[in-house]
């Protein structure tokens, strides 16, 4: 077996042995980057000299006795919405094109701590916004099981570049699906931890409420050892829960008794590919043949979680996003131009004597905000920045902002009473496959519906996790989503880790890579 | 409800957006079909939810009254798109 194909877990037995250096890890991954990713295209940067040295310095550690952290020498790809001290972070967006941030986010603090090799950052919808990464203002991200589909989103290159096996571990953000999605479009495992169970601080924010840091790997083992190094608390981050971190790797491979599936019953409608359809039904066979029940349940108001996550997450994002001023940091449009221009609009308005117009002409500064924002941000970007900022404006926060809230706690109390009667919760990831790149693009709404299975656990603030369990008819993964209650990490890996020990899925490679 | 091309020239403003006129085209009629499906959220019975604005609700979650270094000065002018030795610079605000 080739280093690329190694799990992470086993990658760090044969490293602590001796067996494989860092720089050998480092190496065969930087070739797999070389050889692949001039079609994949899931990388903004790689740091091929940084990977190298640190590697070294670890080989050197290492040789010398010394202990060396959790993922001792072991690269991860980190998305580019997680800021890294005096290395570019873009969120793949024009406006943060020349942004260095002056710190560390605390996952790359603890990444760090751990002694990860931080291999490059990957792409990734702007400012997280999209569901197929063609939102990227760098680059578009292919699936390597099909250059011609989309990685899914946002974090497609975080799941592209783990398919493709230029990885062995990827960070990824989840705001209503971004990590279990791609996980699913990419044939790979990726887990959206509960809200507070990873700091946030150093993650460009999208919707604060909604924003999770959280893991993507080739099996559940290597999600538990990835996660069990990113959780725990932290007083940067005010909501981040302070409560002890359970040894996630330890307990992976403990089975669990008596499991007890929730099928959700609206879940199985319209809409779904028969497909995915069919190799959920049979993940859940595989669970009912290890000893788990699987038990029908409802969630009476999952038919609005669409709706009610896209108010909530647009109206976060228009305030948060109100930050790009052209000031701080970041994009600022030509001041010369600009103000020549404005110039020239308020001269033509006096000659034609229109001065209700002209009292409503922008101030320098405030043309200086606008036309920064409108070159500095993409299409997606925009529409929920307006969307955001109509559903708060004066007459209609009531009918849209706080009602989405108050749905919100009923999509909450629903998820509490299923978790009263099961475990856990089955279903599918995403209604369909991969589909073709442009396919959405002009169709946002379309765009948006297709996140009908994953919104709710952010919405609700529990965990969640994708596995893959199936190829369908034209060979693209379909993933099975476990989603849990409020921080049960250690229940849905456990789960994933007993699915993956009669099935193989997990270890389908797509070819040519 | 129908979202006019009015409404989205006045949310341009207050959202600090400039749009041309073909992206004011797209977006009112992008907007309108997504706002219309929000309008499904009429049909819920509320009246007893209390809005749930955070997943994992905490309150008062204090900080020590310690004194911390913060980001010192020339770090957090390092990224400005302009500025001086010591501020921001900006288009004038005040009118000549």
């Amino acid at each position: 077996m080739s280093i690329h194909d190694l799990t992470a877990t086993e990658l760090i037995r044969r490293l602590e042995s001796g067996d494989l250096s860092s720089v050998e890890v480092v190496q065969a991954f930087l070739k797999r980057i070389e050889q692949g990713d001039g079609r994949v295209r899931a990388f903004v940067r790689v740091e091929a000299n940084r990977a190298l040295s640190a590697a070294e310095r670890i080989d050197q550690r290492r040789r010398g006795g010394e202990s060396v952290g959790r993922l001792g020498g072991l690269p991860v790809a980190v998305k580019d919405v997680i800021c890294t001290e005096g290395q570019a972070t873009t969120c793949a967006s024009k406006m943060l094109q020349r942004f260095t941030p002056p710190y560390d986010a605390t996952v790359i603090r603890r990444l760090k701590q751990a002694d990860a090799i931080l291999i490059g950052k990957t792409n990734m919808d702007e400012f997280a916004m999209g569901g197929t990464t063609e939102s990227s203002a760098l680059a578009t991200t292919c699936n390597p099981w099909d250059l011609a589909r989309v990685p899914g989103g946002s974090s497609g290159g975080a799941a592209a570049c783990l398919a493709a096996g230029m990885v062995p571990l990827s960070i990824g953000s989840d705001t209503g699906g971004s990590i279990r999605q791609p996980a699913s479009f990419c044939g790979v495992n990726g887990l959206k931890p509960t809200y507070g169970r990873v700091s946030r601080f150093g993650l460009i924010a999208f919707a604060s409420s909604l924003d999770q840091i959280g893991p993507l790997a080739r099996n559940a083992e290597d999600l538990a050892l990835l996660l069990e190094v990113l959780a725990g608390h932290d007083p940067s981050d005010s909501t981040s829960a302070n409560v002890p971190v359970p040894e996630y790797s330890r307990l992976v491979s403990q089975p669990l008794d008596g499991l007890t599936l929730g099928v959700v019953r609206e879940h199985f409608g319209e809409g779904l590919d028969s497909q995915v359809q069919e190799a959920v039904r049979e993940a859940l066979r595989v669970y009912e043949s290890l000893g788990a029940t699987v038990k029908d349940i409802s969630l009476p108001h999952s038919r609005y979680a669409i709706a009610t996550y896209y108010i909530i997450a647009c109206c976060e994002a228009s305030s948060n996003l109100a930050r790009y001023d052209g000031v701080h940091y970041g994009y600022r449009t030509d001041e010369t131009a600009m103000l020549a221009d404005l110039a020239a609009e308020q001269r033509a308005l006096t000659s034609r004597g229109d001065s209700p117009l002209l009292d409503d002409l922008d101030s320098p500064l405030v043309r200086m905000y606008r036309q920064t924002r409108s070159e500095g941000f993409g299409a997606e970007v925009k529409r929920r920045i307006m969307l955001g900022t109509y559903a708060l404006s004066h007459g209609y926060y009531d009918a849209y902002y706080v009602k989405a809230l108050k749905v919100r706690r009923l999509i909450r109390n629903d998820f509490d009473a299923a978790f009263r009667e099961v475990d856990l919760i089955a279903g599918p990831v995403a209604p369909t496959p991969a589909y073709r790149l442009g396919e959405k693009t002009e169709d946002p709404l379309a765009m948006y519906l297709g996140d009908l299975y994953t919104v709710s656990a952010n919405l609700a603030g529990i965990c969640a996790l994708s596995v893959p369990c199936g190829l369908n008819g034209q060979g693209m993964p379909i993933g099975l989503q476990l989603q849990g209650p409020l921080l049960d990490e250690q229940r849905l890996l456990r789960a994933a880790r007993m699915y993956q020990t009669v099935t193989d899925w997990h270890t389908r490679r797509p070819e040519g890579f | 409800m129908s979202l006019t091309r009015q409404q989205i020239v006045k949310v341009s403003l207050l959202a600090r957006l400039r749009l041309q006129d073909d992206e004011l085209d797209r977006m009112t009629h992008q907007l309108d079909q997504v706002v219309s499906y929000m309008d499904l959220l009429a049909e819920v019975d509320t009246e007893d939810a209390e809005p749930m604005a955070h997943a994992v609700e905490q309150t008062n979650v204090f900080a020590e009254d310690h004194v911390l270094p913060s980001l010192d000065r020339e770090s957090a002018l390092s990224n400005a798109p302009k500025r001086d030795e010591q501020c921001y610079r900006v288009p004038a605000v005040l009118g000549d």
